[in-house]
This record gives C-alpha cells, sequence and structure tokens, in this order.
C-alpha cells in the first residue's frame, strides 16, 4: 500500500479503535456506573441538545481568548524589546516576570475580579497573564541570539542602535518569536477558559465554556461536560492552527518564494 | 604616488588579562596603490592583531598609521569608524550575510550608515554595479541560501566594493572554501587588483597566497620576510587546467567503460 494512503489510513483506524474501546468500556460497566463514561452516542445527543449554548459559549471564549492572546503579543513584544537592551535590564526583570508565572492564576481570579469586575475583562485578563510568560522568554531569546558576526558588522558598518534592531536582530528573532506564539496559542483557550471557570459571569449572556462546565457538572450532566471539552479542545486546534499557517507563511516568504530557476 | 598605507613601527600591547601580550612588536610597512598582499603567518604570530590594526578595528599601542595620507593612529572611535566606512572594505572567512535578505540588500547594507545619505536608486544603482564586477548580476535577487559558498563570497566581495574603498581587506577569504571554489574567487580578487583595487588579505594558506603579488610572513609580532610572489598563480589559467584534468579524466572514464 502506498505510504501517503497510510499516513491518512492508519490515525484514521486509530480514532476508530479508540471510539470502539470507548463503547466498549461503557457498556462493561454495569448500569448504575455507566454514568461515568457516557456512550458516544449520549455525547452526540449532548451536542445536539445543548448546541446553541455551546455555540454561544464558545463564541464567548473565543474573543476572551482572541482578545487576551493579542493583548499578550503586542505588550510582550515590547516588552521584549526592552529586555534585549541589556542583561542589567533582565537580570532587574526576569525574577518579576517568574514571580507572575509561578502564581497560580486560580489565585489571582478573586483579586481580579474585586479589580475589573467578573466577566470577559477578568477572562481576557487572565489569558493574557497565561500568554504572557512564553511570548515574552522566546521573543527576548531570540533578539539576544544574533549571530555575533553580524552584530559585529553592523556595529563595524557603524549601524544606529535602531537599524540594528530592525534590519537585524527582529529579523533573527521571529524563529523564536512564533515558537513562544505557538505556545502561547496552545495556552490562549485554555487560559479564557479557566478564567471564565474562576471569574466569569454569565451576565448578558457573557458566559463561556469555563461557565458551561460549572453549570454542567452541577446538574450532573456528564455527557455535555464531554462535548464541553471537545470543543474546548477543538478551539485549541483552531488556534495553534492560525498561528502555524501564520508562521509557515512569513517564514516560508523569506526563505523560498523568491526560489526561481536560474536565467 | 605616496603609499595608501603606511605604518611605523607599530606596537600592539594587550594587558586584558593577568600577564600583557605583546602581540604586534614593532612592524613597518608601506602598502602602495594597486598592490595585492598576502599576510601569512602561524597563529599567535600576530597576523589577525595587525589586520584589525590595518583595518581601523582597534588602535596601535605605539607607533603610527597613515592611511590614504591621514594620521589613523590618534583617532577617537566614532572618527575611526568613518575612516573605516569612507576607505576599507572587509571580506570575511564566514561571508557573514543576512539570511532572509536578497544579494542586491546585501550588498546595499553597508550604503545604510555612513555619513553621505543616498537616495535609494543610487544606492541600487551602485550595489548592482558591485554585483556586476564579481559576476552574480543575474543572482541579484537571491536568497544568501539558494547560493553556493563561493557566490556568497563574491557576494560578501561586493559588498565590501560598495562604498569604493581604497583598501580591501580579506581575513581568510577561502577559509570556508573547497579549493576549486577557492581558486574562483581568488579569480575575482586578481581581477579586482587588475582594475585597480589595492588589496591585504591574511591566509594561512600558501597555495592560496600564491595568487597574491607580495608576501609578508610574521613570526612572533614581526616581519620575518617581506618579498614578492614567486611563481605567482592566475586564477584563469589554473581553472582552465582544472578543467582540462576534469575532461581528461571523464574521457579515461568513459573509455574504460566502453570496454
Amino acid at each position: 500500500m502506498p505510504r501517503r494512503l497510510l499516513q491518512v489510513l492508519l490515525p484514521a483506524a486509530i480514532g476508530a479503535l479508540v471510539i470502539a474501546l470507548w463503547y466498549g468500556v461503557h457498556t462493561w460497566l454495569t448500569e448504575d456506573m455507566r454514568f461515568l463514561l457516557p456512550a458516544p452516542g449520549a455525547v452526540l445527543a449532548a451536542f445536539r441538545d445543548h448546541g446553541s449554548e455551546l455555540a454561544r459559549a464558545t463564541l464567548n471564549t473565543t474573543e476572551g481568548a482572541l482578545l487576551g492572546f493579542i493583548l499578550a503579543v503586542a505588550i510582550s513584544f515590547a516588552f521584549a524589546l526592552g529586555l534585549s537592551l541589556s542583561p542589567l535590564v533582565r537580570v532587574s526583570f526576569y525574577p518579576y516576570l517568574m514571580i507572575l508565572q509561578m502564581t497560580p492564576v486560580i489565585v489571582f481570579a478573586p483579586i481580579l475580579v474585586l479589580w475589573v469586575g467578573a466577566g470577559i475583562k477578568s477572562v481576557v485578563v487572565i489569558t493574557f497573564l497565561i500568554c504572557f510568560f512564553p511570548l515574552v522568554v522566546n521573543t527576548t531569546q531570540g533578539l539576544i541570539s544574533t549571530d555575533r558576526n553580524l552584530v559585529e558588522l553592523f556595529r563595524m558598518y557603524r549601524a544606529r542602535r535602531l537599524q540594528e534592531l530592525w534590519l537585524l536582530r527582529v529579523p533573527s528573532a521571529l524563529p523564536y518569536f512564533f515558537t513562544g506564539l505557538r505556545i502561547a496559542a496552545t495556552l490562549a483557550p485554555i487560559g479564557a477558559l479557566v478564567g471564565d471557570y474562576t471569574a466569569g459571569s454569565s451576565a448578558g449572556n457573557g458566559g463561556g465554556l469555563g461557565f458551561q462546565t460549572i453549570i454542567y457538572s452541577s446538574r450532573a450532566q456528564y455527557p455535555a461536560l464531554f462535548a464541553t471539552a471537545m470543543v474546548t479542545c477543538a478551539l485549541g486546534f483552531v488556534f495553534v492552527a492560525v498561528v502555524v499557517s501564520l508562521s509557515w507563511l512569513v517564514l516560508r516568504h523569506w526563505h523560498d518564494s523568491y526560489d526561481r530557476a536560474d536565467g | 604616488m605616496p603609499p595608501v598605507v603606511k605604518i611605523e613601527d607599530i606596537h600592539k600591547i594587550y594587558d586584558s588579562g593577568e600577564i600583557p601580550v605583546h602581540a604586534v612588536r614593532g612592524v613597518s610597512l608601506e602598502i602602495h596603490h594597486k598592490e595585492f598582499l598576502a599576510l601569512m603567518g602561524a597563529s599567535g604570530s600576530g597576523k589577525s592583531t595587525l589586520m584589525n590594526l590595518l583595518g581601523c578595528l582597534d588602535r596601535p599601542t605605539r607607533g603610527r598609521y597613515l592611511l590614504d595620507g591621514i594620521d589613523v593612529s590618534e583617532l577617537e572611535k566614532n572618527e575611526l569608524a568613518d575612516i573605516r566606512n569612507q576607505k576599507l572594505g572587509f571580506v570575511f572567512q564566514g561571508f557573514n550575510l543576512l539570511a532572509r535578505t536578497t544579494a542586491l540588500e546585501n550588498v546595499e547594507l553597508p550604503c545604510l550608515y555612513g555619513k553621505e545619505r543616498m537616495t535609494g536608486k543610487k544606492m541600487r544603482e551602485r550595489a548592482m554595479y558591485c554585483l556586476e564586477i564579481v559576476g552574480l548580476a543575474n543572482r541579484a535577487d537571491h536568497m544568501p541560501n539558494q547560493l553556493s559558498g563561493g557566490q556568497q563570497q563574491r557576494v560578501a566581495i561586493a559588498r565590501a566594493l560598495v562604498n569604493q574603498p581604497q583598501v580591501l581587506l580579506a581575513d581568510e577569504p577561502t577559509g570556508n572554501l573547497d579549493s576549486k571554489t577557492s581558486i574562483e574567487v581568488m579569480g575575482v580578487f586578481q581581477k579586482l587588483n587588475e582594475q585597480g583595487i589595492t588589496i591585504v588579505m591574511v591566509t594561512h594558506e600558501l597555495d592560496v597566497a600564491r595568487y597574491c603579488k607580495r608576501h609578508l610572513i610574521l613570526r612572533d609580532g614581526v616581519v620575518v620576510r617581506d618579498e614578492p610572489t614567486q611563481d605567482r598563480s592566475i586564477a584563469e589559467i589554473e581553472l582552465a587546467k582544472l578543467k582540462e584534468a576534469e575532461t581528461a579524466a571523464k574521457l579515461l572514464a568513459a573509455g574504460s567503460n566502453a570496454h
């Protein structure tokens, strides 16, 4: 069988196997324990029954995740530019960045609710906090990892500091930046969900997937919880896919788009 | 015509470490217009230090250095950098081209800085002219990763030419290249030299040095030999010989296959 076909068939076969196994475990459980693992059909039914509220919640979570993510990208980039200035600046700021990263968001949540109120604002801030660290660390690392020889070349030609930054350091930091972006993209939907779970609000239909999680678990609607998990997972995939294609577009452009046959 | 480079009893002592290192111990040297000098010596002989001094990348501890008639030994760091950009062009062992930037833009790079600001069009024309000189005008929009090592070094040579320097300084320019490509690059240097550019080249390979016109050999920070190149190699002839040998080898291989 051609390798190409196998590459499509095998993952599909494994997916089917997992679903079969899932169904097998479900039927193997005694009747009174089956709520622990709802049947695949029940989860599908949950998608049908809760479709509209799940769609609304997904939209709200996406909004929070996207805003927090974009905010984190913009601010982390500016911050990384500052950090790349000198080792002294980095030594001065890194401990506090670490503190920011080490403090569990769950602890922040009630304080945030006090400061900015429950709802989308808190969700955005929490997503921002979760995405910020990998972005700033990666971008800074990229900015300071420029080829030493090229930096010296620029200094030799007496390039201005700003020219060195825009013509040399920023372009060579891009692969690092995209690594940070990819990590942050996986974190953003999770951040928004956690933010919504801990500091969300359903006021004005503003509840997201985290809020639905609370509701479904309090009502013991387990198939709906499974559906929520799947939706969150899919959202994560969409985020990563967008970032991966973006990075492919940008990096490929610089490497190969000028690829032309010899004249 | 006065010499392009004139150094008088130049010394360089590094005393940053525990023991001061006397890297260059009284070198005097005149390099005239259209010379093609190979600076040779084992590692630790002071050839790199001398190259840095010639390139205005470092200031001598003692002695005088006149570059194109200007005494540069007493200049401030910024003045030194300006002189460097006006009078000198640099070629390195590792090419040092910007990735993700076309050959033409790489050549334009030195024009972006410096005192005199050029229009984009003029910059482009001059860079294109320099690429023509090194025979790569048809690769102007290629990225460095689409060029061979020899082509990359030729782009770097074009970049060194773009500010119309008095002297071209090349630090082991063939160090990263195979022998055939080395000959090609030396051919570019010979052509430039014929067109009137003064070249100083650091190398530790005698084969490569044979393409220059004058050999200067350093040991322990002093000049131990300074003589015209004997039995000078001409890149065009060497390349023709190589081609002939390759053809002969191919014929031989074809002949033995036929049996």
